[in-house]
């Protein structure tokens, strides 16, 4: 019985959402959208959950999974409610920079080209950058953690050069380069090279040496320890590097964008500030958090794939 | 038959932080025949793993030399096994793929697949193939371990205290399954451990080592039919023998001969 009412609370939390706005006008204060959005957004969601719901009594399994969501979606629903009482309806805060929530969600109406074009300008960006500085992160970082040479002569480079903000970087890279978004590939793989190589390197120094000797009196040679002992015992340290990275790359990102680009989140958000457009920096914010979520989900399900063999590290 | 040990003046010194030199062995000289099962046996800090890791390969020898079998050893290597002290089993392969470990590095494990799923069994962990290492108590970690060393058939396999971090039961139960292992496979073994009655449980000879730097005290033959009782009169009496020379050198520490 307990388990039903649970089930409905997010409903029960989407339809005072829907009646509160229907009933109570909005400011006069505030420049009204040309549809109610905000009671279209809820009613999607409401749609949304009752496909979960009906699923629920097919699969137990999905069905255990949503009552522990089902409290906190209610909550998120009734902070959005209180938050359009707050903007929209009483016009407690400022109204430019706290638009109505109608208007929020307008912009995913009128301006879906312009975001989607800047998702994937900013999604192509990002992967870009981010392989880069992964990938020769990853390789300086075994360099110097298995060779000590390499490691006398590369890691004080690194030292001085990683802790350097990228961004800093840009009055000098948007002049070397020729276009501002290969300096924005630049400055993300530098973003993302630092913390991965540090803590490659470190992992792999940081490795038990008895694993080595047990592998070495198995009959493994050399090359194969580094590549079947070394990097896999350091891979949890590895995987904090590539998770520092993630989140220093996504600063980068943005404010690359904000300097030269002419595409992407970022830009968006420091173009529509300058018009003094505020509910399209938040649907802008809104979706960048979007970007932002599912590219940290994506690398928190390849850890699990790949570190299985450990107990939580992270949690996300 | 193989797996003959010669160590000859071997001496080795390790140098302390502050420049000053520690002698850690000094001239040992040791045979071990082929297929014998030896156990080293001295106080702490004598020496004996110091001396289990030259043979090994994983340190060498600053003076002398080791031969197995003629060859000088000079590194690490799968025909000279190795169960450390703690199970050091690779905490990112599950049972299955550390037991392989050696073979796979040495590529011979599509060829001797079998062996792996023999040595399984053998140690008693069917059904834990797919386990990971922290999922295990260290009773069945170490049964992993020995099996990993095993499964290359090495000529020797070299043991240093593999049964030190286990409970008094268990470990007698390891000790009857590594005498069974070694009586079906007939290689020769070297233990270093602290326990008297382990060591007389267990070996054809025991050196016994003096304190740092080590030298081989004395050498013993046990000459007791096996199984072994671990009650009878013979028994405690080469177990008081070892006790005596340990006390007569003066260098007896604490109660570590106790479990």
């Amino acid at each position: 019985m307990k388990k039903h009412i649970i089930r409905l609370l997010p409903i029960l939390s989407i339809g005072l959402a829907v009646l509160l706005h229907n009933e109570i006008p909005n400011s006069t204060l505030q420049p009204q959208a040309e549809k109610p959005y905000f009671t279209y957004f809820l009613e999607i969601l409401l749609g949304l959950y009752i496909i979960c719901v009906v699923v629920s009594y097919v699969s137990k399994a999905f069905g255990e999974w949503l009552i522990t969501k089902a409290p906190l979606w209610a909550g998120a629903v009734l902070l959005l409610n209180i938050i359009n009482l707050a903007f929209s309806k009483y016009a407690m805060l400022p109204v430019l920079y706290f638009p109505c929530l109608d208007r929020v969600f307008e912009v995913f109406v009128t301006d879906y080209k312009l975001l989607w074009e800047c998702i994937r300008s900013s999604f192509r960006l990002l992967a870009w950058g981010w392989l880069w500085g992964a990938g020769l992160g990853f390789i300086t970082g075994v360099g110097i953690g298995f060779n000590k040479k390499l490691s006398y002569w590369v890691s004080p480079f690194t030292k001085v050069i990683g802790p350097i903000p990228p961004t800093s970087w840009s009055p000098l890279v948007l002049s070397l380069f020729t276009t501002s978004y290969h300096a924005a590939i630049f400055m993300i793989a530098l973003a993302v090279w630092f913390p991965i190589t540090l803590m490659t390197s470190s992992g792999i120094q940081n490795v038990q040496n008895s694993y080595f000797e047990a592998a070495s009196t198995l009959g493994a040679k050399k090359y194969y320890r580094i590549v079947h002992v070394g990097i896999p015992a350091a891979m949890p340290h590895i995987f904090l590097g590539v998770f520092y990275a993630t989140c220093s790359s996504f600063v980068t990102l943005v404010t690359a964008e904000m300097l030269g680009c002419k595409s992407g989140i970022g830009w968006y958000l420091n173009w529509v500030k300058s018009m003094m457009l505020y509910s399209k920096v938040y649907a802008g914010l809104i979706v960048l958090a979007g970007i932002c979520t599912f590219v940290l989900t994506l690398i928190f399900k390849m850890k699990d794939k790949i570190l299985v063999w450990q107990k939580g590290m992270i949690k996300w | 038959m193989v797996g003959e040990i010669k160590i000859e003046h071997v001496k080795k010194t390790f140098t302390n932080p502050d420049g000053s030199e520690v002698i850690a062995l000094n001239d040992v000289n040791l045979d071990v025949e082929p297929g014998s099962f030896i156990s080293l046996i001295g106080p702490s800090g004598c020496g004996k793993t110091t001396l289990l890791r030259a043979i090994a390969g994983l340190d060498l020898a600053s003076e002398g030399a080791i031969y197995l079998d003629g060859n000088q050893v000079t590194e690490p290597g799968y025909e000279r096994g190795y169960a450390f002290q703690q199970a050091t089993l690779f905490q990112w392969l599950n049972i299955k793929q550390n037991i392989a470990f050696g073979l796979k590095a040495r590529g011979v494990y599509k060829k001797e697949k079998d062996e792996v799923d023999r040595f399984i069994k053998l140690v008693g962990l069917e059904g834990f193939e797919k386990s990971y290492p922290h999922q295990l108590s260290g009773g069945m970690c170490q049964r992993a371990s020995l099996a990993r060393a095993l499964v290359g058939h090495p000529k020797v396999l070299l043991l240093d205290e593999p049964l030190g971090a286990l409970d008094a039961f268990t470990r007698m139960k390891m000790q009857d399954e590594i005498l069974n292992i070694w009586k079906e496979h007939k290689m020769t073994m070297v233990m270093v451990t602290h326990d008297v009655d382990e060591a007389v449980y267990m070996s054809d000879k025991i050196v016994v080592m003096s304190a740092r730097p080590a030298k081989v005290e004395k050498v013993i033959d046990i000459d007791l039919s096996r199984p072994r009782l671990r009650g009878q009169d013979a028994f405690l009496k080469y177990r008081t023998e070892i006790l005596e020379i340990l006390d007569f050198a003066g260098h007896v520490q604490e109660a570590e001969y106790f479990i």
